[in-house]
């Protein structure tokens, strides 16, 4: 019986990625286009007294950008939202996902800081809530709370012209 | 006209693959001579028609026939010639082909070197192999036709994938599939022998210089794409933990486990049923590496275009090969018994311990890559693993093993004692304990990174395979020159395999060593540099001179000169580009890295802020070159271990026992 243990978890490992096929790894959960963002309510990175309110944010259109210091990507998108957040006057905040604090703080006085705020997410959690698959991940969120646009990967120039841009836009 | 002769070709190839996966079979279970001859030539034919539909293809690509979809969709009539080719390769299509042309020249291979085996076991390997054949020729056929037309035909194509326009790219997927695809050798010599029911030691002599083969293509491969997303991603790193690097990662993983399980079962008879699983396994996991690329259900940097009815297909094809291989395994592994007696601490335990440390890293790197994927099917969140989890369950795993490996060389097999290992180490642990302390204080070290207890450890690390790896050799080439000859004639007598383990090893080392400096001491800054502004990273001045445009065949770039210097040395000049390419109007940015053999000096463009000013990002790796050193002595000690004499002496062996037995005798030392 034991032999046959390798044919029953390949047999297993099969049915997950069967099922796993139907379904588009990019795609946002229908639940949150257009639903109310969920709440963060974490500490800040440099205020850890703070918590970050998004209920207070309400009534403009702002960026969430989750991102982590062990991430590639984030680390080459950061100089890119710093220009073209401050040019636009979007507010951009940041959700630091999975990170140690020491790092994250270290890598923003490096590279320098795009964020009004960024909250701290060490367990994932809040990233889970909004269904993070894969950092970096930005969001729009409009005045009334509701997420209006999820965007995978890195943000460059052309990303923030012709996909972030025109949905703020649309929204403001 | 030619596009529908390679379409012909296709189904010839198919045609004669299905005779080549039936009649030798059945020649070999009733015993008829005539059917299992049918093996070879059928072998031979398939291959044919398979490279003939290649040539079809590439014949359409140079001459930039856009009435095939295939063509139109990844070539331009800019781009140039040697991309023209490589495009061949560079979409779903022609990957499989290359797949296909790739899985019959190892058939053909393997039906010309086998001449000496025993003809029943030769038809069920070719067999086999065929079935393979079938199931792909298949998928080419009815689901990624690469030579289906596009009527009326485009006036331009849609040129190739931006990304994969870089030398890196030409050679990489030839060498990894070469080695995905090897892997179906060691995968069929196993079936054939279960088939058999002779699952004996011969079978995994037969099985070693295959698998050495696939490994070592593997093992380019993957340094050719981690090369790749080096220079090309432009991020600065090499290894990203990303579902494709894993999936490329996995079957290496197994098949290091396969290659140091053959040589037990090789020459001691143990570890069989084992041994056949890891072989089976390295075939599944490259199945399941083509099946996560080529399926869509995971997300990754590479970017190719999916379809779900492919994915439906190879995921049924793998069922259908792997169920069926484990099935088989099922029922006929519990019939083998025996195997050479071992002690507790012999080399056969200490392979045992590299098997199951090896095995365990790729079932790690395996649930890392689909714990996403089981999530979200059991309708939790969508969520990513990240190099964090890799890093925290990879590293205690392969640091044992690696330790352990120069313990393994010198362990006798059967037995050995703490005693004899202790004396035969110790010199080896003094001289790694003073060469990483040698290494760090003579260590140039540029910027301000510190040293942490990991990258001592590492150092320390690096320093144990080398020294263990040298002790043993000196103790071999020294320790047994008892009968007067010189060392040099000593020197020349030992074989070729052992020679590979050493430079393999040494490679470990010399990989290790890089990693832990490349990692442990990079300086690297993302910043706004703006014209004849100048900027000190890792102990080098980097400053922005010139900003102008250049052209390239089909794309414009923006251009920055860096001057480099250190100290008010000039070193050099770097001219990072932000490209345009005009077909897809893609922007892409081309890092530029100077190598050295001590550090790379790496800079890419990041976003323009004004006319004057880019954002840049700049690192400094040390000993960046010797990441890509090591894995190319890996290689290198894996090609030249497969020149042994022993693997030629096959055919001689079989006459006289006697003789055999005497042959046998010298390489039992060879690990």
């Amino acid at each position: 019986m034991r032999f046959l243990l390798p044919l029953l978890a390949f047999l297993a490992l099969a049915v997950v990625l069967g099922l796993g096929m139907g379904r588009d790894p990019r795609a946002l959960p229908s639940a949150l286009v257009n639903q109310p963002a969920p709440a963060i309510g974490l500490p800040l990175l440099h205020a850890p007294q703070q918590r970050l309110d998004t209920a207070q944010l309400r009534g403009q259109v702002w960026l969430l950008n989750v991102w982590a210091s062990w991430c590639e990507p984030c680390r080459a998108e950061l100089p890119a939202l710093k220009v073209l957040a401050t040019r636009d006057a979007v507010p951009l905040y940041g959700l630091n996902y999975k990170d140690r604090d020491a790092a994250a703080r270290k890598l923003l006085a490096q590279v320098g800081n795009p964020y009004v705020a960024s909250a701290v997410d060490t367990d994932g959690r809040v990233g889970m809530d909004f269904g993070v698959h894969g950092v970096p991940e930005t969001f729009v969120i409009d005045a009334a709370g509701h997420v209006r646009l999820r965007h995978t990967g890195p943000v460059t120039a052309e990303v923030w012209r012709d996909k972030l841009m025109p949905a703020i836009r649309n929204v403001r | 006209m030619i596009p529908e002769v390679g379409v012909f070709a296709l189904v010839l190839a198919l045609l004669v693959a299905a005779v080549q996966a039936v009649l030798p079979l059945a020649g070999a279970h009733w015993g008829v001579a005539g059917w299992m001859r049918v093996a070879r030539p059928a072998a031979a034919l398939q291959c044919l028609f398979a490279w003939l539909a290649f040539a079809c293809l590439v014949q359409a690509f140079l001459t930039g026939d856009f009435s095939v979809r295939y063509v139109a969709a990844n070539s331009h009539s800019e781009l140039p010639a040697v991309y023209r080719f490589a495009a061949v390769w560079g979409s779903h299509e022609g990957s499989m082909l290359l797949w296909q042309c790739l899985l019959s020249g190892w058939t053909l291979a393997v039906a010309l070197c086998s001449r000496q085996l025993p003809p029943a076991y030769v038809a069920r390997v070719l067999a086999v192999m065929g079935m393979i054949s079938v199931g792909l020729l298949a998928f080419l056929l009815f689901l990624s036709n690469p030579f289906e037309r596009l009527l009326p035909a485009a006036a331009e194509g849609r040129d190739l994938n931006p990304l994969l326009q870089d030398p890196g790219m030409v050679l990489h997927p030839p060498l990894l599939y070469m080695g995905y695809v090897g892997f179906s050798v060691a995968f069929a010599f196993g079936i054939a022998a279960l088939l058999s029911g002779e699952l004996n030691a011969a079978w995994a002599r037969w099985s070693r210089p295959w698998t050495l083969a696939a490994w070592s293509f593997l093992t380019l491969g993957i340094l050719l794409g981690s090369a790749w997303a080096y220079y090309v991603l432009g991020w600065g790193g090499w290894w990203f933990w990303d579902p494709v690097e894993n999936a490329s990662f996995m079957p290496w993983l197994v098949g290091t486990a396969l290659v140091h399980s053959l040589i037990v079962t090789d020459q001691r008879g143990a570890f069989r049923g084992w041994t056949v699983l890891l072989a089976i396994t390295a075939f599944s996991l490259s199945l399941l590496g083509t099946f996560l690329v080529r399926s869509g259900v995971l997300t990754s940097v590479h970017a190719f275009a999916v379809d779900p009815g492919r994915g439906l297909y190879i995921l049924c094809f793998m069922v259908a090969v792997v169920g069926g291989s484990l099935l088989l395994f099922g029922l006929r592994a519990p019939t083998v018994r025996g195997g050479g007696w071992f002690a507790a601490l012999s080399r056969e335990s200490l392979l045992l311990a590299n098997n199951v440390l090896f095995s365990a890293a790729a079932l790690a790197v395996l649930i890392g890559t689909l714990y996403p994927l089981l999530l979200d099917v059991l309708g939790g969140d969508k969520i990513s693993v990240g190099p964090p989890y890799f890093q925290a369950v990879f590293v205690p795993l392969v640091v044992p093993a690696l330790m352990l490996m120069g313990v393994g060389t010198m362990a006798r097999f059967k037995r050995s004692t703490l005693p004899e290992l202790g004396r035969r180490l110790r010199w080896a642990l003094a001289a790694s304990g003073v060469s990483a302390l040698l290494l760090a204080a003579l260590l140039p070290r540029g910027g301000s990174t510190a040293w942490t207890p990991l990258s001592a450890f590492g150092l320390l690390l690096a320093a144990w395979c080398v020294c263990s790896t040298l002790a043993h050799a000196w103790q071999r080439l020294a320790g047994a020159d008892d009968g007067g000859t010189g060392w040099r004639q000593h020197m020349a007598r030992q074989p070729r395999g052992w020679w590979g383990m050493l430079l393999a090893h040494l490679g470990i080392g010399v990989f290790v060593f890089g990693v832990t400096l490349a990692n442990g001491f990079e300086s690297r800054r993302e910043l706004s540099l703006a014209l004849n502004q100048a900027v000190s990273v890792g102990g080098f001045t980097f400053e922005l001179q010139r900003l102008d445009r250049s052209a390239g065949p089909n794309y414009d770039a923006q251009r920055g000169h860096v001057a480099i210097s250190q100290e008010g040395r000039p070193l050099t000049v770097l001219r990072p580009e932000k490209r345009q390419y005009r077909a897809q109007g893609m922007p892409l940015s081309q890092a530029a890295i100077d190598t050295g053999l001590t550090r790379d000096l790496f800079i890419a463009l990041g976003e323009p802020v004004d006319a004057r000013t880019w954002t840049v990002r700049i690192q400094v790796k040390p000993f960046m070159a010797w990441i890509w050193i090591g894995c190319a002595l890996m290689a290198a000690g894996g090609l030249l271990a497969l020149t042994d004499r022993r693997y030629r002496a096959t055919a001689r062996r079989r006459q006289p026992a006697e003789r055999g037995a005497a042959v046998l005798g010298h390489p039992q030392e060879v690990a």
